[in-house]
């Protein structure tokens, strides 16, 4: 068996990735040494001292594992002594850098690129923020714990817990163990239900495709999520005037729009999508119903929450004019 | 040459506020004037442009006026000149460059105004722009207006009494002084012997301003601002394409914001630089480190207050352009009637007779009201963009 990495760096702000690989270090340290000890310490509350004396060896040579966290406000001498340490690295000591890639100091800049040139083993834990990454974050975990999910089940399973990543492994594990391996849309409906995230796009989406039910339904959830009813009413007023600014150039190429409309390509598609159920005075309707509705959200409805669900309705019942 | 020059076409308001000036002056050299002629809190009101501030500034020359003789307010002694130029010593001018004014500036007022005049004349204290009191504001004010010391004399100034604008608690203890909107012919002639403008683009400023002095300098003298009246002016025609509304609506916010960033860039820039300055930054040496720790939080608050000023000044902006717009469809509404009533815009009445022609009154006062809307829309803090292109969609389909 070949001897564990003695350095490790893990750079990314995504806490259950760095925690895994935290672990996955101290494992693979005891795998040589069974005894091997786990010492988490700040760098801010560390003296130079301090650290040589962590990571010298011990009269017995015993396996330790040292992680060094929130290394992005490491001081300079720290860093230094760090440095000066990975050249002379000792025996059964593993050192593990965890750092957000961030920092103030140039110390605490250059660390990581330091120590990645002496030879550390790195793990990326960037924060997922892509929904493709998150499905294929979900999937991965479901296939770790001896499980099997369709992407209809992935979809709905972030649906209703949201994005929170350490939530989602949870409850993967859980389900792959409550289901016998193989997950399926019912089986997550089974233990999880409502919605943890609804933007006020959600809402604005569904409103200004006529969907009555689904918009109502969004904006119900997006009102006990606590979602704060001016950005409800923003997302509204955005999509009423995208669509009305895009159906009134008439049709044309998207990416020969962008530039004299000001909007990125994806946008302008979809609006011309959602054009098709729209003629030109129920989006003048639309329009006063958003602009009224802001006035309403900002303090001139007694009853923001009344006032929304009415401009909703009356949003999709411009549309349905047609 | 008097101070009153500066008021145009007010000429109730300055008999008797030059009464007053003149008890005021005998109050200074120790005799009794009748009583009720001097009062020791006045509130101006009256439109937008009937010169409410200019009136007060010229009061508080004529009282700080250091000519003895029976008619003070000579417009040329020391006393007049630095009263009408804001800096006398003992006159304080309160004029809000953000969206209010707060309880603590006029807390501040109150101890000011409770000092003697230095000059041993009167101690003036000028609020412009009343309405912006907060009401917490106008109840710091209360008792220092009910009953300031011998010499002090508050000057208020708002649209109208209505307690929309002051609340009642102060309007009960000012004298009222209300302005009209001057004749376009008062306008005219002020614009020419004070301004030096040519009288034909006199002639022409003051009939399209609508009564308001300080539009009819501006039309007059910046080319910029006749241009952008004009861009205004032509949107009613110009919507013909659904597309023609977003193309509009651009137009009037894209001009608001330019007018918001080219008035507060400069200053914006030197006032943060002050600040820093002020608060050791550039310093080297022992201490600085310290020394600038509390920066921060002072450079946010003037930041804040230059958001707030930028705000105002594009909302102003944009409400001059409504105006205008406003002012477009009432001459069309008046020419569909066949009313003889003056126009707002007497150089647009050809567009306002096409306008008469090919839309119905119904149609005409539909549109008049989505203007007024979208003004009032703006001041309770709508996104001026959604407010507007809402508007002129209305335009647009009438």
């Amino acid at each position: 068996m070949s001897a564990p990495e003695s350095l490790h760096l893990v750079v990314g702000e995504e806490e259950l990735l760095v925690e895994r690989a935290v672990r996955a270090a101290l494992e693979a340290a005891r795998e040589v040494d069974p005894n091997a000890d786990l010492t988490r310490v700040q760098v801010t509350d560390l003296t130079p001292p301090e650290l040589a004396e962590l990571v010298s060896p011990s009269l017995f040579a015993e396996g330790r594992v040292i992680v060094l966290q929130s290394a992005q406000e490491i001081s300079k001498e720290i860093a230094d002594t760090v440095l000066s340490y990975v050249k002379a690295p000792a025996d059964g000591v593993t050192l593990v850098v965890v750092h957000t890639g961030g920092g103030r100091s140039k110390a605490a800049k250059d660390l990581p690129g330091q120590l990645k040139k002496a030879g550390a083993a790195v793990t990326e834990c960037a924060k997922i923020t892509k929904p493709g990454e998150r499905e294929a974050f979900v999937r991965n975990e479901v296939r770790r714990a001896g499980g099997k999910i369709d992407p209809e089940g992935v979809a709905t399973l972030i649906d209703a817990v949201g994005t929170n990543l350490r939530e989602l492994a949870a409850a993967a594990s859980q389900l792959v163990s409550d289901t016998d391996g193989k997950v399926t849309v019912d089986e997550i409906r089974r233990y999880h239900q409502g919605k943890a995230e609804v933007t006020g796009f959600a809402v604005a989406e569904k409103a200004v495709t006529g969907d009555r039910a689904g918009a109502m339904e969004a904006l119900r959830w997006a009102m006990q999520l606590g979602v704060p009813h001016v950005l409800v009413a923003d997302a509204l007023a955005d999509a009423v005037r995208t669509v009305a600014r895009v159906s009134a150039v008439g049709r044309a190429d998207p990416f020969s729009l962008a530039g004299p409309l000001g909007m990125p390509p994806w946008k302008i598609k979809k609006a011309q999508a959602q054009a098709r159920g729209w003629d030109q005075s129920g989006l003048a309707d639309a329009m006063q119903v958003v602009a009224g509705l802001n006035a309403d959200v900002k303090g001139v409805a007694a009853d923001a929450d009344y006032a929304l669900e009415r401009a909703v309705l009356r949003i999709v019942a411009a549309h349905g004019r047609r | 040459m008097s101070v009153w020059d500066e008021v145009v076409g007010q000429p109730d308001a300055v008999a008797t506020l030059s009464a007053a000036a003149e008890a005021a002056a005998t109050i200074v050299a120790g005799g009794t004037p009748a009583p009720g002629v001097m009062t020791h809190a006045w509130l101006f009101t009256g439109p937008p442009g009937s010169g409410r501030s200019s009136t007060a500034r010229a009061f508080a020359g004529a009282l700080q006026c250091v000519v003895t003789d029976d008619r003070p307010g000579c417009g040329v002694c020391t006393g007049c000149r630095t009263a009408l130029h804001g800096t006398h010593a003992d006159v304080r001018v309160v004029t809000p460059e953000g969206l209010s004014i707060s309880v603590a500036e006029m807390r501040a007022l109150v101890q000011i105004s409770a000092r003697r005049p230095t000059s041993g004349r009167w101690q003036v204290v000028i609020i412009e722009d009343a309405d912006r009191l907060t009401e917490g504001a106008a109840n710091a004010l209360l008792k220092a207006v009910e009953e300031p010391p011998e010499r002090t004399v508050f000057l208020l100034c708002a649209p109208s009494d209505h307690p929309d604008d002051v609340s009642v608690t102060i309007r009960s203890r000012c004298r009222l002084v209300s302005l009209g909107s001057p004749r376009p012919a008062a306008i005219a002639s002020a614009l020419e012997s004070v301004d030096g403008v040519p009288p034909e683009m006199a002639q022409w400023a003051a009939s399209v301003c609508g009564g308001h002095v300080g539009r009819a300098r501006r039309l007059a003298v910046d080319e910029q601002a006749r241009g952008r009246r004009e861009s205004v002016l032509r949107i009613p025609l110009a919507l013909r394409k659904p597309a023609d509304v977003f193309t509009c609506a651009d137009e009037l916010i894209k001009a608001a914001e330019e007018d918001a960033t080219t008035a507060n860039e400069a200053r914006n820039e030197a006032e943060r630089e002050a600040l820093e300055t002020a608060m050791g930054a550039g310093g080297t040496g022992k201490g600085t480190a310290a020394a600038t720790r509390g920066a921060k939080g002072a450079l946010k608050d003037l930041e804040k207050r230059q958001k707030s000023r930028a705000t105002r000044t594009q909302r102003d902006s944009l409400d001059m352009a409504l105006v205008d717009l406003a002012g477009f469809y009432r001459d069309a509404l008046v020419t569909k009637t066949g009313s003889e009533a003056a126009l707002m815009h007497p150089d647009r009445a050809g567009d306002s007779r096409t306008a008469a022609a090919q839309w119905s009154q119904e149609s005409i006062l539909r549109r008049l009201e989505a203007v007024l809307a979208c003004r009032e829309a703006i001041e309770v803090n709508v996104k001026p963009r959604i407010a507007i292109e809402a508007m002129v969609t209305t335009l647009h389909r009438g």
